[in-house]
């Protein structure tokens, strides 16, 4: 849910990051964190297990610039991605503005991201959200490693409506920042439409 | 989208932060915040050194997400405060509603003054916060709202 402060001049939209587990979740806000000037941004908070799995989730607040003279903030969250800690994600999407569905594009993942991908819109549904109304956008992580399904296959198995789908490897930072603008814009847009 | 956007005014900010300034005071809290049940931060007043006071909110509603779902499984429908007591530092957390209002104290204040004081500044926050839920869903339905003036080119200036 959007916050607008006129006292503030300040908007603050919450965007989180869905898909299964070892996908590249907190890798896409990791690299978002790394690269983004200390100004612009807030910690990167991390409640994670000994072995570096999101326990709860990742969060980091990130500032774009200025709509009008607002102050457009964006917070940043990741779900846990595996598949016991299904009460934390319905959790993290109360309130959610925008989703980004990061994919794992190898091959012996694929069932993985059918069964988060139907996970997240039960979860949406809970929520009272509905995934084909709200900003959505799908990226389609690790394309980098050997074994991967070609794109188009992906995109025809697990794009729901025609959202923005992006090619990613964010271990290297491929792909991070085109699908954070997708999901942004939709957001602001959204927004407009009031 | 489920819920309205909240938009605050000036006039209603300023009253929140006036009841947070006299809470801040009435319990000799180091700092006192509002914020969201979704982790949005609302108003603050206090020393907050240097604290990140956005993390701090997102992480006090993560808590919050967390301890009435536990509630839940014992069947208790919600815990209406939270506390974490610290060797120098704690903090007290009073849910109101979609908000929650929390109090960092130290050794010069009490759980029990805390506790008490909280309790006579929630309702004034639960009526600010009414007037404001009430307002933005009138405001929504605002055709000349401010925000659909926004063009394509404002939201790609953020990007270049």
């Amino acid at each position: 849910m959007t916050f607008i402060n006129y006292a503030s001049r300040e908007i603050n939209c919450k965007i989180v990051y869905y898909g299964p587990g070892l996908c590249g979740k907190t890798t896409n806000l990791q690299y978002i964190y790394d690269s983004t000037a200390p100004q612009a941004k807030g910690k990167l908070i991390s409640l994670a297990t000994e072995t570096d799995r999101t326990l709860f989730f990742d969060f980091m607040p990130l500032e774009l610039g200025t709509v009008r003279g607002f102050k457009t903030r964006f917070h940043l969250y990741t779900v846990p991605g595996q598949v016991y800690y299904d009460a934390s994600r319905k959790l993290i999407l109360k309130g959610v503005d925008g989703v980004v569905f990061v994919a794992d594009s190898q091959e012996e993942r694929m069932d993985a991201n059918i069964e988060s991908l139907y996970n997240l819109e039960e979860n949406l549904q809970t929520q009272g959200y509905d995934l084909l109304k709200i900003p959505y956008v799908l990226q389609l992580n690790k394309r980098d490693l050997p074994n991967v399904i070609p794109s188009d296959e992906l995109t025809a198995e697990l794009q729901r409506k025609g959202e923005p789908v992006f090619e990613a490897t964010a271990s290297q930072g491929v792909g991070v920042f085109d699908t954070l603008k997708a999901v942004a814009k939709q957001v602001l847009t959204e927004l407009r439409k009031g | 989208m489920v819920e309205t956007t909240i938009i605050i005014h000036e006039q209603q900010f300023q009253r929140i932060k006036n009841v947070l300034a006299r809470l801040c005071v009435e319990c000799a809290a180091r700092v006192v915040f509002l914020v969201d049940r979704d982790g949005q931060p609302i108003a603050f007043h206090g020393d907050i050194g240097d604290m990140d006071t956005t993390s701090f909110s997102s992480l006090a509603a993560g808590n919050v997400a967390a301890t009435t779902s536990m509630a839940k499984l014992i069947g208790e429908d919600v815990f209406p405060a939270v506390v974490h007591e610290g060797e120098r530092e704690s903090i007290f957390i009073s849910v109101i509603g979609r908000s929650l209002l929390v109090v960092v104290f130290d050794e010069r204040s009490t759980l029990g003054l805390v506790k008490l004081r909280t309790k006579k500044a929630s309702h004034e926050v639960a009526s600010i916060l009414e007037a404001i839920q009430n307002d933005s869903a009138n405001e929504r339905l605002d055709a000349n709202s401010f925000f659909a003036e926004i063009t394509d080119e404002d939201i790609d200036s953020l990007f270049s």
